[in-house]
């Protein structure tokens, strides 16, 4: 009898290899006193290791693991971004008292652990791999966003995203089961085929199986009306952990939303399309009306990541190529956006009283330009303004959307842009156009909680680096567009 | 030399940031006087015989989008970028004079502006305008936010407030034309190569259906600029919030570009919308010359009444534009021209006479002739362009604007008229009741310095030179505006009757 082992491409699986066993490094090296200094440091090695590998690998089309895992561009350039997104994570949690606090090995593991679930994600195939992916991302997170262990708000913010994050996935698996039965194949292609040529189009049980599954992914992206967690766990979690869940998070997620709708679902796409147009209305709507008023930051682009992740819905309700590329561009555009904006907030948050209310913030153009500029060309670019990253995303979105005949959704997202400026104005005014906020003198026997963790913070250079290399990011590819474009639009022919 | 022109300014202002903060104002002043040195050079080397388009740059952009960088001058926009370039220079050297808080940024702002509104004209693909046209709004965001007036004290906003006011009425309609342009451009590739160049959309054409609601589009993002009737709900609180130098600019220049984009894109573009919606856009137009000069009568703020005349004026050049004759376009050329010249040198008078007299409500103003005779005179040529007099440059565009109307629209030029005679009298008023009258208490008649002269002088010295040549923009005008004008109607436009005479003579 012959026996013959397996192939196994180490090349594929090697990026996922280092991150584990960058995991595992990062966890021991955190139980030694003297190690513990070095683990931020080791956690960006990580990172750097597997973004080198998954650039090594850029180009490749491939399944992996049985046909579990499809490593293309399109995943390749998803984790990338969220690579990007955790070392920027990193970056701003030196020094962050929720890191102290929970231990950086732990913290910085659980930061790894999550980008295991999101390169794994981006590259789910089949059912099982996209449901365990899914897992390993969010489970990390409901610890991460508890961390800052003095705050109320930090643990009721990781509770809450618990719960709410476990009824998503439930409904997604319940949803997934329909799917598996109706179909009897776990893989993308094969659901696809089942469809297909199962004759099952319009069939009661898969349409079941696909809103459900919709509705898991609406929960973990934000989009309305499964949106309400977000702002709340968004203020409560420590706001290097915000960044990298508002980021991240959503670039795995639409990753495989991309992947699960555009591959799996494709041939019912006609009716699951205008069901997510709609998802995407509302969200436009929502989002943007509920961050106007928001005096909290966080909140504030909490909601504002509402309304983009409807934009971006946008995407992959058209099922193109150019649906796929504008939605890309668009998550690569908004993490250089978001992670200025975060970079500064987390800035004023140790150096002001104020937290992330929006007081933190006055009179910052003449008192800090370094990072008043970065927020500014945040705010201006998430706005959509000219000659930032955000507008020509923006452009990109509209394009496949009139393109795949959904005019009226580009429109709505005009009307939302509309919208938005007033409330991302409204930060800019407060740093460019008011006096800076005297802090009240703290009343004797205020807790400690109320100084500033660190007066000196916006001249820290790994929070004003980072800032403003996101900002030169976003003015740079707002001027220059084109070498994004081709990165993104190599992650949209990767499907089709 | 076209990106020279249009980058210049842009570069300059970086290199201020840098500046020690009394030297910006000059080195802004500086550069504003070398983009003008490039514009002149540009009409220079112009040939009036042409209508195509001259000095092109034609770079592939976002190849992936169909994006080009492509700039081009012709004879729709050649004075048009001129304006540009004298009245920024006007409005840096005013602020250069005085002191300004953060010089290095209010410089840089200004000169973000110019470039941007330069791109707006220059730009030949729809999409690059569309950008500039937006690029715009940012600059003046902050010029008019941080550098404003408050005015929550008298009934009004604060600048901040009033700021926004403006961005998200002028952003309605951009945005609205971004989704519009990006429609033009796929309908009319149908499948094949997507690109934004005007030309090509122009040539390829849309159906009349897609045009109806594109049109739309594209026209409330240009009446909201000018501001037209029932559009210009944000005119009043910007206007007063305004820091001068940069309101200047704004009510310049700012308001010729939605003229200049019907010109550019809509009359091509979207030819048979066009036709089909003359009237309407002419009632709105006539509106705008009623109720801006009603309005400019009866308000008694300087600035609101320099603002409702320019509702009324840029309703004049709408209303030449939709005469879709070549002689009314031709006449709306001339005339934004010709009221960028008038209300730019307006807004420096009015900024010295707050000066002199600490309000800017006329009902406080007046006898400052006694001791100004060089600043009432140079007022008064103002004035009586502004209310095209006979014998000024605007005298002739209005008669081109409204000889064109008549022949097309009989009625429609009967109303307009009456916009002429009311010209006349808030004009007057403006200038009666802050030159002329008894000299109310407290305030100091004095002479116009001689800085603030020669900033003044040139602009004024622009007026008269015009009015005693008008030629100088009507003969290069003329080709495009008739190729821009057939492509509507279709057939070989019509001779426009008034040109050949004054050629002839």
């Amino acid at each position: 009898m012959n026996f013959e082992a397996p192939s196994i491409d180490y090349a594929g699986i090697a990026p996922i290899i280092a991150l584990t066993v960058g995991i595992c490094v990062v966890l021991i090296g955190g139980t030694f006193k003297s190690l513990r200094r070095a683990v931020p440091g080791l956690t960006l090695l990580t990172l750097a290791a597997t973004a080198g590998l998954l650039i090594w690998q850029w180009g490749e089309s491939k399944d992996l693991v049985a046909g579990a895992l499809r490593l293309d561009d399109l995943a390749i350039s998803i984790s990338l971004i969220a690579i990007l997104t955790a070392a920027f994570a990193v970056l701003l949690s030196l020094r962050e008292p929720a890191a102290e606090e929970a231990g950086p090995g732990e913290y910085h593991t659980l930061l790894l652990g999550s980008v295991l679930g999101m390169v794994l994600l981006a590259q789910a195939y089949n059912l099982v791999t996209f449901f365990v992916a899914l897992e390993a991302l969010s489970i990390p997170l409901y610890i991460l966003c508890a961390t800052n262990l003095r705050r109320e708000g930090s643990l009721e913010s990781g509770l809450k995203y618990l719960i709410v994050g476990s009824v998503g996935s439930a409904t997604l698996l319940y949803g997934m089961a329909f799917l598996y039965g109706a179909t009897g194949s776990t893989g993308f292609e094969g659901i696809a085929v089942g469809i297909a040529h199962g004759g099952l189009i319009g069939d009661p049980l898969v349409m079941v199986g696909i809103a459900m599954a919709a509705v898991g992914l609406a929960f973990k992206t934000s989009i309305a009306p499964f949106h309400q967690w977000t702002p709340d766990v968004y203020q409560g979690a420590p706001s290097p952990i915000t960044s990298f869940m508002a980021v991240a998070t959503k670039a795995a997620a639409f990753a495989v939303f991309i992947r699960f709708f555009d591959v799996a679902l494709i041939p019912e796409a006609s009716d699951w399309q205008p069901a997510l147009a709609v998802l995407a209305a509302i969200s436009i709507v929502v989002g943007n009306v509920g961050a106007l008023g928001q005096d909290s930051l966080k909140r504030l682009l909490g909601y504002s990541g509402i309304a983009q992740a409807g934009y971006m819905l946008g995407g992959i309700v058209v099922a193109s190529e150019a649906g796929i590329s504008s939605l890309v561009f668009y998550l690569a555009a908004y993490a250089f956006m978001n992670l200025a904006a975060f970079a500064v907030i987390v800035a004023r948050e140790r150096e002001t009283v104020f937290g992330d209310d929006i007081r933190a913030v006055r009179g910052l153009g003449a008192e800090r330009p370094q990072l008043a500029w970065p927020l500014t060309i945040a705010m201006l670019a998430l706005a959509g303004l000219p000659a930032t990253a955000g507008f020509i995303g923006k452009l990109y979105l509209i394009e496949a959307l009139v393109e795949g005949d959904y005019t009226w959704l580009a429109v709505f997202i005009a009307i939302g842009t509309m919208i938005s400026v007033a409330y991302y104005l409204r930060v800019v005014a407060a740093m460019w156009m008011s006096q800076e906020e005297q802090a009240v003198p703290a009343i004797a026997g205020a807790s400690p909680e109320a100084d500033p963790v660190d007066p000196e913070a916006g001249r820290r250079w790994y929070l004003v680096g980072p800032a403003v290399f996101a900002a030169a990011a976003t003015v740079f590819f707002g001027v220059i567009p084109q070498p994004l474009v081709e990165f993104a639009s190599r992650a949209g022919s990767a499907l089709f | 030399m076209i990106n020279v022109l249009l980058w210049l300014p842009l570069a300059v202002g970086i290199v201020g940031l840098f500046l020690p903060k009394r030297a910006t104002g000059w080195w802004a002043t500086l550069g504003a006087v070398a983009t003008l040195g490039v514009a002149i050079g540009m009409v220079a080397s112009f040939d009036s015989n042409s209508a195509g388009l001259q000095h092109t740059v034609d770079i592939a952009w976002i190849s992936g989008l169909g994006v080009d960088y492509s700039l081009g001058i012709d004879g729709l926009n050649l004075f048009l970028v001129v304006l540009t370039a004298v009245i920024w220079v006007g409005g840096i050297a005013f602020a250069a004079i005085r002191e300004q808080e953060r010089p290095q940024l209010f410089f840089f702002l200004m000169l973000v502006a110019e470039t941007a509104t330069l791109g707006a004209f220059l730009a030949q693909d729809l999409l690059l305008f569309v950008l500039f046209f937006d690029l715009m709004l940012v600059p003046f965001y902050f010029l008019f936010g941080a550098w404003g007036h408050d005015r929550s004290g008298e009934g009004g906003l604060t600048a901040p407030a009033a700021t926004l006011k403006m961005i998200v009425y002028t952003l309605i309609g951009s945005l609205l034309m971004l989704v519009a342009a990006i429609a033009t451009a796929i309908i009319s590739a149908d499948g094949g190569h997507l690109t934004f160049s005007i030309q090509a959309l122009q040539e390829q054409g849309l159906g009349l259906g897609s045009e109806r609601w594109i049109f739309w589009f594209f026209a409330a993002a240009f009446l909201v600029k000018m501001p037209a009737f029932l559009l210009h709900g944000w005119m009043p609180d910007a206007y007063r919030a305004a820091p001068l130098p940069a309101l200047i600019v704004f009510s310049g220049v700012l308001a010729k570009v939605g003229a200049y984009g019907f010109l550019r894109v809509v009359l091509p573009v979207f030819p048979e919308a066009t036709v089909e919606f003359q009237e309407v856009i002419l009632v709105v137009a006539l509106a705008s010359i009623l109720y801006g000069s009603v309005m400019a009568f009866t308000q008694t703020n300087v600035r609101l009444i320099a603002g409702y005349s320019s509702v009324a004026q840029l309703g004049f050049i709408t209303a030449g534009i939709f005469a879709l004759r070549a002689d009314g376009a031709d006449g709306a050329i001339l005339q934004m021209v010709n009221h960028g010249l008038v209300v730019a040198p307006i807004f420096l008078i009015v900024a010295l006479l707050v000066e002199r007299t600490g309000s800017e409500d006329i009902r406080e103003m007046g006898g400052l002739a006694m001791r100004a005779p060089v600043l009432a005179a140079l007022f008064l040529i103002v004035a009586l362009a502004t209310l095209a007099m006979p014998g000024s440059a605007n005298f002739i565009g209005e008669f081109y604007i409204l000889n064109g109307l008549f022949q097309e629209k009989v009625v429609f030029a009967v109303i307009a008229i009456s916009g002429v005679a009311m010209s006349a009298y808030y004009a007057l008023r403006l200038y009666q009741a802050t030159m002329h009258n008894r000299k109310a208490d407290g305030i100091a008649s004095r002479e116009i310095g001689l800085r603030d002269g020669l900033v003044l002088a040139p602009l004024v010295l622009c007026i008269v030179g015009l009015a005693l040549y008008p030629q100088l923009i009507l003969h290069r005008t003329d080709a495009s505006v008739k190729q821009t004008v057939t492509s509507v109607t279709g057939g070989p436009a019509p001779q426009a009757q008034l040109a050949r005479t004054e050629e002839e003579r």
